[in-house]
């Protein structure tokens, strides 16, 4: 079969040379023209061109701006959000870790709690939390262990904890979710595989499972990692004293409430850009044994 | 001989569904055994139930003199605890269909995984001998190779050397060759061969009549969830004494 069919084209080539033999790398090419992209990147330069002029000439005083970029209120907000962040993200990561565990357990009583606490700090407003955590003095007057230590809550709940414990909770039950997600997506015969050389569950799940998981979960947590970056500013309701509470301090002073706003916003834009390239950085370490070809960098 | 399986009457169901009406078998130590049977006869889950993969609901099954997944005391069974049943399983290694292998760790990382985790042996040390493992297998050239730079074969060798690192009793082979391409097919057989030369008792699942042929002491044919027929593998794929064997050889060797 191949044989004749090879033989028909060669009997054909001289009878038609010009028109099956041509060699696409000898002739000249004409470059294809997109007059949308052309016209479209007329129209954007113009716009942005329009809006930054706008700005130059509208009623912000850069000055202002430059000088409270780096003014020392500001910068402790800056370092309260990063703090903050970090440590109600860490709540999150550990809670969601331990609440998507129970939730996939075979224990009864552990998948009920776990089902429960998604409930309910997934149903309710973060602000909403943040403000029971701060005001928890009101139904608990004393928080104590009879015999061992007792306090007064308004003196521990200080705005840092309330925002910490708020914060991380809420953080714990959507991190659950994907972590959840992420275990879910593990092939089950990693698990046998784990159980037949002779792992007892937890040791398969930190040893095999989450490693793998990791790389699911790793970019919807960056994802809430930045979201959380922002929902920071939440706390300011609690006087905790993050960065966009010590812009509003300032201009309930100076009035300048564009400029503190623009200089709150650089910082969370400087936040999110760092936090986005930990991320990718995460990732491709995690890609280990993926086969892609960030595996190999 | 010492006996090292000992299954008698042994029942699985999925809900309504009987995966096993009660299977009698003795594996002897050193002996190598052939499961064959059409799919949905029951001899995967047959396999699973000895090390534990699957839960049996009626019969027993022994495993290396233990009863398996319980404790007895005179006539009330207690089941066994999650890490006790992780120690039974030690006594049998298992190679599985897809292989398995964890894709986040190399070769050699996967074969000292078991050694280094659960027997708590030195890395160094563990490491020494996953080497001279893969080098059984013929790998001892890919040890920082990761599972996805191998091929199936390739692959099926690292997941027996895996199991061979946890010094197994029993090895445990679920369809070790069918997820494989065709010309792969003869390596990972050719392992599987020295280690039955080597005096490992070893079960298999298997459609290779000819390594069933070849390599097993005993072939065991199972149908709807009950053994039909054993014997030497001259008997049962020589001259098959029931129609249901008779119709399932000459189905897979046309």
């Amino acid at each position: 079969m191949n044989a004749s069919r090879s033989d028909v084209s060669v009997n054909q080539t001289p009878e038609d040379e010009s028109a099956s033999f041509i060699d696409i790398s000898q002739l000249r090419h004409v470059k294809r023209r997109y007059y949308g992209r052309y016209i479209s990147s007329i129209l954007i330069v113009v716009v942005l061109a329009y809006i930054v002029v706008a700005f130059a000439h509208g009623q912000i005083d850069w000055k202002t701006v430059a000088t409270f970029l780096t003014a020392k209120t500001i910068l402790t907000g800056l370092a309260n959000t990063i703090v903050m962040t970090i440590l109600a993200m860490a709540l999150g990561v550990v809670l969601g870790v331990v609440v998507a565990v129970m939730r996939l357990s075979s224990n009864p009583i552990a998948r009920i709690v776990a089902h429960a606490y998604v409930w309910f700090f997934r149903g309710t407003p973060v602000i909403l939390q943040l403000l029971l955590w701060f005001n928890l003095a009101l139904v608990f007057p004393h928080i104590s262990i009879p015999g061992l230590f007792e306090f007064r809550t308004v003196d521990v709940m200080t705005p840092f904890l309330a925002a910490l414990l708020g914060l991380g909770i809420n953080q714990g039950a959507y991190t659950s979710e994907v972590v959840r997600a992420g275990l879910l997506s593990v092939d089950n015969g990693q698990y046998e595989a784990a159980k037949a050389i002779g792992m007892p569950r937890l040791q398969a799940l930190r040893r095999v499972i989450l490693p793998q998981a990791l790389r699911v979960i790793v970019p919807p947590i960056g994802n809430e990692l930045i979201g959380m970056a922002k929902t920071t500013s939440l706390a300011s309701v609690i006087q905790f004293a993050e960065m966009l509470h010590n812009a509003e301090n300032i201009y309930y002073a100076n009035a300048r409430v564009i400029e503190l706003l623009i200089v709150a916003g650089f910082w969370y834009l400087v936040i999110v850009s760092v936090l986005s390239l930990v991320q990718s950085r995460l990732e491709m370490r995690l890609a280990r044994g993926a086969g892609r070809p960030s595996a190999k960098q | 001989m010492t006996i090292l399986v000992r299954a008698v009457g042994v029942e699985k169901s999925y809900g309504d569904f009987k995966a096993l009406k009660g299977i009698d078998l003795k594996v002897r130590s050193g002996e190598v055994i052939s499961i064959i049977g059409p799919s949905g006869s029951g001899k995967s889950t047959f396999l699973r139930c000895i090390n534990q993969l699957e839960v049996i609901d009626g019969g027993a099954l022994w495993v290396n003199d233990e009863l398996v997944g319980y404790r007895r005391v005179e006539d009330r069974l207690y089941p066994l605890s999650e890490s006790q049943i992780a120690r039974q399983r030690l006594a049998t290694g298992m190679v599985f269909q897809r292989f398995n292998l964890f894709p986040h760790m190399t070769a050699l990382e996967n074969v000292i995984e078991g050694p280094i985790q659960v027997h708590k042996r030195k890395r160094a040390e563990a490491s020494a001998e996953g080497r001279a493992l893969l080098d059984r297998v013929g790998l001892a050239h890919k040890c920082d190779a990761f599972p996805v730079e191998l091929s199936g074969g390739q692959q099926q060798r690292v997941a027996i050397a895996r199991a061979l690192a946890m010094h197994p009793k029993l090895m445990l082979f679920d369809e070790p060759t069918s997820a494989l391409d065709p010309e792969l097919v003869g390596e990972v057989l050719t392992v599987m061969r020295d280690l039955a030369k080597s005096g490992m008792t070893m079960i298999v699942v298997t459609h290779e009549l000819g390594f069933a042929r070849e390599v097993a002491n005993r072939v065991v044919f199972m149908d709807q969830g009950a053994i039909v027929e054993s014997g030497t593998p001259e008997q049962v794929l020589g001259s098959p004494q029931h129609p249901r064997t008779q119709g399932f050889i000459s189905a897979v060797l046309a």
